[in-house]
């Protein structure tokens, strides 16, 4: 007989980025690397092989002193659901080494299947990929602040930002054991969430109308789940990745920079990804 | 046999069938996947029991509470606190690794005593009773010759008991050179005494205030307790109040303001005079807020009306009258000083006409505004006995001169160790002890103490690191990190409280290293006399818990101890005169057509603490790109000398030269130029040494005329094209 199988309505983790509190502080790129076994080199002054699931990008606005602007903007993996969970890595992928999860919304990673081909990182048009050119060495006695819930990566595999995954599955093991369907907001937050010192980054279920992230986004599922926040906008939103991380900038010029526009257009004439 | 072509065939075709069948092929591709992506050597952390544990973060003076994950007795994750009075649940980039430097390779692993040249790195390790024996021998030789006063200490800071230990070791010795690393505490606490007549320091009540106007501070740059300042911001901007960011650079604290206001450099006083000129003028000065403002009222207006001032800052006359209303007009504005990090002295006059902006709101002492705080009194010890050689000792002068004659108001002056001691000092120092601190790297001109270092023939580091000045000692005896040993960490960096928070030993001491507390105690016992009396405690845990009373009971349950009704430092603001004058820069203009600035970036620590290697990591590749160091240039500055973007130019000051790539940057005011603070270090380990240039090379100490404390806040500099 075949059983009847009852489901949590799906997650969709995501994240809104407040442009206007980051001050590109560093915390959060630190405590990701922390967190999740980083490896780190004598010099990592070359940005292209330097590993940071989330960097902070600095952006300005090319105007000329005095009327210079700065902005931050930090950028860990987007975590794109693309059309029915199309993400441009996912469908590159030959190894099924990274898969959209349609219970999470996070775009997983699975360092031993990946052979290191690096599609993914030339389909990913946020740079949020990274590839191990060399074995990962600390310095003798720096293993013992190794932290055993993710595995430290070898050689030639991609590695990305998993939305700190392993705390999804520590936050769900303890949600069941206390008897809960549902992980709590609270309990399953990134690590660069809870580091940064300004409050800038906002981490939950974009799917549950009582979660923070979900308040502030607004996603419109009619839409493309582009956001009904006029201060919000996503990393090139036309190209349809359908992306889970949003940002939000009261500044005109910022939201520009998340897109290619042509002059005469606005950020928030973006037309609806179509596919 | 005759091998024709069709038997040929079939035995290819077969064989490579046949092999295509047997496993053979797939069994290599898989040992090669195995191979080349599991090597035996890529570590496989082992699990184990999780436990949280509660500490207190010194690496900055900003008190951080922090918790600590271990697996089994291993540490590995520092996270923020949540509910801290500090940083509720923050935790600033330093913080979060500061595991690299418990286990990091930059920590100096046992007591050890030089062996080769000094600083040619050759060491011998030597067990801690041979190493205390060299320095008790050392010590009580020069004290049975009544030379006591010629032992020096250097420390980092003199709060807190593990440096009040220092301070009187130094005491019950006979000696008065306990000298403190110059930072912006000497300013505050110098212009504190001088408005309010009282020992203190400044506390502010950035939450409630309602406008900010900040001279240079880096508010978001790791000014003050830098998590806690990073919060503020994040407040303003739900609350809409008003930063407005006084800075010649568009910092990351400008970038964050409301509005950047920028400066020529070293006019800060002028403008904070100005405004406050504006305000006398417009009669929007809160009623008796200042004492003795009458007899500086005309001065003020008529040397800073609005027309000279902008002459002088560059800052146009709607700036500054429009600035000094809606200062005036808020209902708890607030006024900070002390340039980025504030990890370097200030001009007497620059600080003091920023808190009489503060006094001119009526504001002090009152919720939303800047406080005098009176200094942390917990630590009740009784008076140093004092035998014969301590008293000789103490007759004798400070070594720096502070507290006498021309330097009356200064208490501690180390950047005027390297002149005394090439010559021009009372005596010769025989022996220097340095904790907390490394002055090798952070001191202005730090090339110059480095060589001074010669004449003192001997030296002791406490330093848990490798740093440079670490680098140039005959003895080393390590104290642990904040991880594994307990500390009180009484927390100023601006609170509008009395703060202390407790370290907790998170992990026992991975090295044979000892506690600095217990090291001082060891030693004042072996050198006996009146020095062992002023030390009766049986080690440093009794001390820590006998000093801190009935605070050790809540600070061992709760980690922080807060007096939020404090003893404050006099109360109201007696305004001194304005002819105390400004800082001059070093260098002349016709040589030195540019101005070099040091700037602080929350990414580079620029202490004695120096960075790791995740914070190096985060470091852009415009400020350090292999071994090179840049310098930010406004592009039209730039396009003047013919540099373009990643050029190597060589940068000249009068203290020295330094080759630099070039960095375009159009947040800089033309003629200025900027390096990172912190950098082109060469002790420390591969991660940190040999990046970049330490600007402190290139700067000179300038004494403050008012008080002689060093506030060189630049130099002037030239570039060309290498």
């Amino acid at each position: 007989m075949k059983h009847e199988q009852k489901h949590n309505p799906p997650m969709k983790y995501g994240m809104a980025i407040d442009l206007d509190k980051c001050t590109g502080c560093g915390a959060c790129m630190v405590a990701c690397m922390s967190e999740n076994n980083v490896p780190f080199k004598k010099d990592e002054s070359n940005k292209l092989d330097s590993i940071t699931w989330i960097r902070v990008y600095k952006l300005t606005n090319g105007k000329s002193f005095p009327d210079t602007e700065i902005c931050y903007l930090p950028r860990p993996c987007q975590h794109c659901e693309g059309h029915g969970g199309h993400s441009p890595c996912v469908s590159v992928c030959p190894a099924t080494a990274t898969d959209y999860s349609q219970e999470t919304g996070i775009v997983s990673q699975i360092y031993t299947r990946c052979f290191g081909c690096r599609y993914c990182m030339a389909a990913c048009p946020y740079h949020a990929r990274y590839f191990n050119w060399w074995d990962p060495v600390w310095p003798d006695g720096m293993e013992k602040s190794l932290s055993p819930n993710v595995s430290p990566r070898m050689r030639g595999v991609v590695e990305k930002c998993s939305f700190c995954f392993h705390r999804y599955q520590q936050a769900k093991n303890k949600a069941y054991l206390d008897g809960e369907r549902r992980v709590p907001e609270e309990a399953y937050q990134t690590a660069c969430t809870q580091a940064c010192p300004a409050g800038a980054i906002v981490f939950g279920d974009l799917n549950n109308p009582t979660h923070k992230v979900h308040q502030i986004v607004k996603p419109d599922p009619h839409n493309g789940n582009k956001s009904k926040n006029p201060r919000a906008f996503r990393l090139l939103e036309r190209l349809g990745t359908n992306t889970k991380v949003y940002y939000l900038s009261s500044r005109e010029w910022v939201r520009r920079a998340g897109d290619n526009y042509l002059e005469h257009e606005k950020t928030g004439q973006v037309s609806k990804p179509h596919h | 046999m005759k091998v024709d072509r069709r038997s040929f065939l079939s035995f290819v075709i077969g064989g490579a069938a046949g092999t295509a069948l047997s496993p053979l092929p797939w069994k290599l591709m898989d040992d090669s996947s195995i191979w080349s992506q599991m090597w035996p050597w890529t570590p496989v952390p082992p699990d184990g029991e999780v436990v949280y544990e509660d500490s207190t973060c010194s690496l900055c003076p900003g008190g951080c509470g922090i918790t600590v994950r271990k697996i089994d007795n291993r540490a590995v994750k520092i996270e923020g606190k949540p509910g801290h009075p500090v940083n509720d649940g923050g935790i600033c980039i330093l913080g979060l690794s500061g595991l690299q430097m418990l286990y990091g390779p930059t920590r100096i692993k046992a007591p050890m005593k030089r062996m080769g040249e000094r600083g040619a790195g050759k060491w011998q390790k030597i067990s801690w009773d041979e190493a205390l024996g060299m320095l008790t021998e050392k010590l009580t030789a020069i004290r049975e010759r009544e030379e006591a006063h010629t032992v020096a200490a250097i420390a980092g800071s003199d709060q807190g008991t593990v440096p009040a230990l220092l301070a009187r070791f130094m005491a019950a010795f006979g000696s008065p050179n306990f000298i403190r690393t110059p930072s912006y505490q000497d300013t505050d606490e110098l212009a504190v005494g001088t408005l309010f007549g009282e020992a203190g320091r400044t506390g502010f009540d950035l939450e409630n205030a309602d406008y900010i106007l900040s001279f240079g501070s880096g508010i978001a740059d790791g000014w003050g307790s830098p998590v806690r300042m990073i919060k503020a911001c994040s407040l303003w901007k739900e609350k809409r109040v008003p930063v407005v960011q006084v800075d010649p650079r568009l910092s990351n604290s400008a970038a964050k303001a409301t509005r950047w206001v920028p400066i020529t450099p070293g006019t800060e006083a002028d403008l904070a005079l100005g405004i406050a000129a504006v305000m006398i003028a417009k009669n929007l000065v809160g009623s008796g807020a200042v004492s003795g403002l009458g007899g500086i009222k005309n001065t003020l207006l008529t040397d800073y009306a609005p027309e000279k001032v902008s002459l002088s800052t560059g800052v146009s006359v709607e700036a500054i009258v429009e600035i000094a209303k809606d200062f005036a007009r808020a209902n708890r504005p607030l006024a900070l000083c002390g340039r980025g990090k504030a990890q370097s002295p200030e001009s007497l006059r620059e600080t003091a006409a920023v808190y009489l902006l503060n006094g001119l709101t009526g504001n002090v002492n009152q919720e939303g505004g800047m406080w005098a705080i009176a200094p942390a009194d917990y630590i009740q010890w009784p008076e140093v006995a004092r035998d014969k050689a301590a008293s000789a000792g103490l007759r004798q002068p400070r070594f720096d001169g502070a507290g006498s004659g021309q330097y009356a108001n200064a208490r501690h002056l180390l950047q005027r160790l390297p002149d005394g001691l090439n010559g021009n000092g009372p005596y010769p120092i025989q022996v220097l002890m340095v904790a907390d601190a490394n002055p090798c790297h952070s001191l202005h001109d730090a090339a110059a103490f480095k060589a001074a270092l010669d004449k003192i023939p001997f030296i002791v580091s406490f330093s848990s690191f490798n740093d440079e000045t670490a680098a140039m000692a005959d003895l080393l005896l390590p104290d642990h990190v904040y991880l594994e040993r307990y500390a009180d960490v009484p927390v100023a960096a601006g609170l509008p409280s009395q703060t202390i928070g407790l370290s907790k030993p998170v992990v026992s001491p991975q090295f044979n290293t000892r506690h600095l507390g217990e090291t001082l105690i060891n030693l004042a016992q072996a050198v006996g006399g009146s020095v062992a009396e002023s030390f009766p405690w049986k080690n440093y845990e009794t001390c820590l818990q006998e000093t801190l009373a009935d605070k050790w009971d809540v600070l061992m349950q709760k980690g922080v101890w807060v007096d939020d009704d404090f003893a404050t430092a006099g109360s109201s603001l007696q305004m001194a005169a304005l002819d105390t004058p400004a800082v001059e820069i070093e260098g002349d203009a016709g040589t030195f057509p540019l101005l070099l600035m040091p700037y602080d970036s929350i990414r580079i620590s620029s202490g004695y603490i120096g960075d790791t290697p995740f914070m190096i990591k985060t470091v852009a590749d415009t400020v350090i790109k292999g071994k090179d160091g840049f310098v930010e240039i406004n592009p039209q500055t730039a396009g003047e000398m013919g540099l373009s973007e990643g050029d190597l130019a060589t940068l000249t000051t009068p203290r020295g030269e330094a080759p630099v790539r070039v960095h375009l940057f159009e947040g800089i005011k033309p003629g200025v130029i900027a390096m990172a603070k912190g950098l082109g270090h060469t002790a420390y380990d591969g991660f940190l040494a040999d990046k970049g240039i330490n600007v402190n090379e290139l700067i000179g100490p300038v004494e403050d005329p008012s008080s002689g404390l060093d506030a060189a806040w630049g130099i002037r500099a030239k570039l060309a094209k290498a």
